[in-house]
């Protein structure tokens, strides 16, 4: 297998790396090279900080390996090459009546990424992560032999949400979800202060939830934010929109706080104050952002990072104390979300609790570091976790409390990468193989 | 009418950006190369994006005895047949300069192999009067240079057969498109030095279905590569021999 030698980075790109990178585009040249040089999968690079990259050393980049292999209508499973996007399966069995049980906030996601960070979506209150619905995957180890891994494994709960250091996932079978048809009708709320937020999240009981929150409001006003309900419908589907692109680095004033806080102001106003019911197409509810390919260019040049932490239904107030601090920090972005999640998650690592999770975009910049390794404080003290396919900033000490099931985990790996070939930039900056 | 494409070397990157496109709008692919499991997989994914029929056949430029099957098969299907050839292999010019038997393999996985496969087909598709081959060549063809110049002249072998079947299919109905691709982002082309404006293989197969649709003679893709080829051809051989570009 050939290796180039490039400079990437993930979503964030406040984080680089330069290493080596091969790109199989055949199975058996994966087999091949996971035989003769084995290294860590690397995806679409859409986690933010540095969960897909390895500095100085090797990874494979999987985005060739991505056909959809088997489809079984009448028990909904489907088997796929990890590197197709979930996007990809939307557009494609969307039309014909399924989904995958559980979507992220981006449709450029991979499967491997979507399993090696046992991601969640806008269901997961109700369905769990996205690793709960994995019904058996293919994984390759670093000495080079491939194996069937079933859920309620040892293997099974360190590869889900396990950063790609059980090896490389090949393919893997999703259980799908039957829809009535593919488009959604989604409800938007408005919610004028916090309490009235968490209300509104506490009492939702539709399929799909999300909030926007508007990270820049003070005082009266702290915790305000837009409540999204969606239900898939049967309808006309809306014409897609042909998506745009982000042509260029943009200057540094482009999310200056003036700029954040005007735009936050109408987009809040944008719902009536008595909400509003629309239709949408799948993608627009799901992936919202990714009709503007490149949007992370907006940041400029430095990037951005984003902070996403979930903690305990009983430590809301954190949470409203966390949003007071981005509030008055200045360097939030249009970009923040609260949601509540349920208990569902399928690995060691992975990041759902139950409890309350709050997400938002802060521009790389150093008070921003400073505030991010607040709130990872503010974080761990609350008995809450952050989320390491998002996370650029925490230190390696607050992991074992944060992650209970650490040892488990590093056990198992312990097991089938010995040698530490898989190890990711990540894995070494917060110590996850080995105490630090 | 069915349409069905059979596809020579159908695991490379552009043979699979094609398959994709032709089957997403539910025509039936006959995918042909070596390597069955790969080939086997592929038809899966075509059928699950709409192709009405998918197969996986096995085709060796090098082993003419894989041929026949292919061509039976070709018969037995109804509707129109299309062929589009992307097999090829460009080993490295150093190897082949020391071992020079490398250049039978160059020669006949890129222009002998397709050529006589092509010839055992064309009776067929005259005979139903109708039918596209899209023959892909490369710029490496349009001029001899060291870097690849064994590669090169076999591309510029088969460039020259595919304008003699043009010549010859335009009778009785049947067209031949010949593609010249510059640098596009294939397992070929991963991690060499020196590419630049490398073309995603999606565009390439793209530009392919434009070419037959409008029934265009040569091609190249991205558009541009007319231009520099047409710049690297019209420099004196006096001078181009000195060069090493």
């Amino acid at each position: 297998m050939r290796w180039k030698t490039a400079e990437y980075h993930g979503w964030g790109r406040a984080l680089r790396a330069e290493g080596q990178l091969a790109r199989p585009e055949r199975r058996a040249a994966l087999d091949a090279l996971m035989r003769e040089e084995p290294a860590p999968a690397i995806g679409m690079r859409r986690s933010y900080g540095d969960a897909c990259l390895n500095t100085g050393g090797r990874a494979v980049d999987m985005t060739r390996l991505d056909k959809l292999l088997a489809f079984d209508a009448e028990q909904g499973l489907l088997t796929v090459e990890a590197g197709v996007t979930l996007g990809e399966i939307v557009d494609t069995l969307g039309p014909k009546g399924w989904i995958p049980m559980v979507l992220p906030g981006t449709g450029f996601a991979t499967v491997g990424g979507a399993i090696g960070n046992d991601v969640h979506g806008k269901n997961h209150h109700h369905d769990g992560s996205f690793c709960q619905h994995v019904t058996e995957l293919t994984l390759i180890a670093p000495d080079g032999t491939a194996q069937t891994v079933k859920p309620d494994t040892p293997l099974f709960r360190a590869t889900a949400g396990g950063l790609g250091q059980t090896g490389v996932i090949a393919s893997a079978q999703l259980r799908m979800r039957r829809i009535k048809g593919d488009v959604m009708t989604v409800t938007e709320r408005r919610a004028p202060d916090f309490d009235a937020f968490r209300a509104l999240l506490d009492e939702s009981h539709a399929s799909y939830t999300v909030g926007w929150i508007d990270t820049t409001a003070t005082g009266a006003r702290l915790g305000r934010g837009i409540l999204e309900e969606g239900e898939t419908i049967a309808g006309l589907v809306p014409p897609k929109k042909p998506s745009k692109t982000v042509p260029l680095d943009a200057p540094g004033f482009a999310l200056s706080s003036p700029v954040v806080r005007m735009f936050n102001r109408a987009y809040y106003a944008r719902v009536p104050k008595r909400g509003r019911t629309v239709v949408k197409p799948l993608d627009n509810f799901f992936f919202p952002l990714d009709k503007i390919h490149d949007w992370n260019r907006l940041y400029g040049k430095r990037g951005f990072h984003q902070f996403q932490c979930v903690v305990p239904l009983t430590a809301v107030e954190v949470i409203r104390d966390m949003l007071g601090r981005v509030a008055v920090s200045g360097l939030a972005s249009p970009l923040a979300v609260l949601k509540r999640t349920g208990p569902g998650r399928a690995g060691h690592l992975s990041f759902p609790m139950e409890g309350y999770t709050l997400a938002c975009d802060l521009r790389a910049r150093p008070d921003a570091v400073k505030l991010i390794q607040r709130l990872e404080a503010q974080t761990a003290d609350a008995g809450g976790r952050i989320y390491f396919a998002k996370d650029a900033l925490c230190s390696a000490d607050r992991i074992p409390q944060m992650y209970p099931e650490l040892e488990e985990w590093r056990a198992e790996v312990a097991k089938i990468d010995p040698d530490g070939v898989l190890k990711t930039d990540l894995v070494r900056r917060l110590s996850l193989r080995s105490a630090a | 009418m069915t349409e069905t494409w059979i596809l020579l070397g159908a695991t490379s990157s552009m043979a699979r950006a094609l398959a994709r496109a032709v089957a997403e709008r539910g025509d039936s692919v006959i995918l042909a190369g070596r390597d069955m499991a790969e080939l086997e997989a592929m038809a899966n994914d075509a059928r699950l994006r709409g192709a009405k029929l998918a197969e996986a056949a096995l085709f060796d430029a090098r082993d003419p005895g894989t041929f026949g099957p292919l061509i039976a098969r070709a018969e037995a299907l109804e509707g129109t047949i299309n062929a589009a050839v992307f097999v090829g292999s460009m080993p490295e010019q150093a190897q082949i300069d020391s071992d020079p038997s490398l250049v039978d393999g160059t020669v006949t996985d890129s222009f002998t192999g397709p050529a006589r496969l092509l010839t055992m087909l064309a009776p067929v598709m005259e005979a139903r009067g109708k039918g596209t081959v899209v023959g892909v060549g490369s710029v490496a063809g349009d001029r001899g240079r060291l870097g690849n110049y064994v590669y090169g002249a076999a591309k510029a072998g088969f460039a020259t057969y595919l304008s003699g079947l043009r010549n010859r299919l335009t009778r009785s109905g049947c067209h031949v498109v010949t593609v010249k691709p510059g640098f596009v982002d294939t397992a070929m082309t991963w991690g060499i030095e020196g590419m630049f404006l490398v073309a995603p293989p999606e565009k390439v197969a793209a530009d392919i279905l434009k070419a037959v649709r409008k029934k265009k003679n040569v091609i190249y893709t991205p558009f541009f590569w007319r231009y520099i080829m047409l710049i690297i051809r019209s420099v004196p051989e006096p001078i181009f021999k000195k060069l090493s570009i």
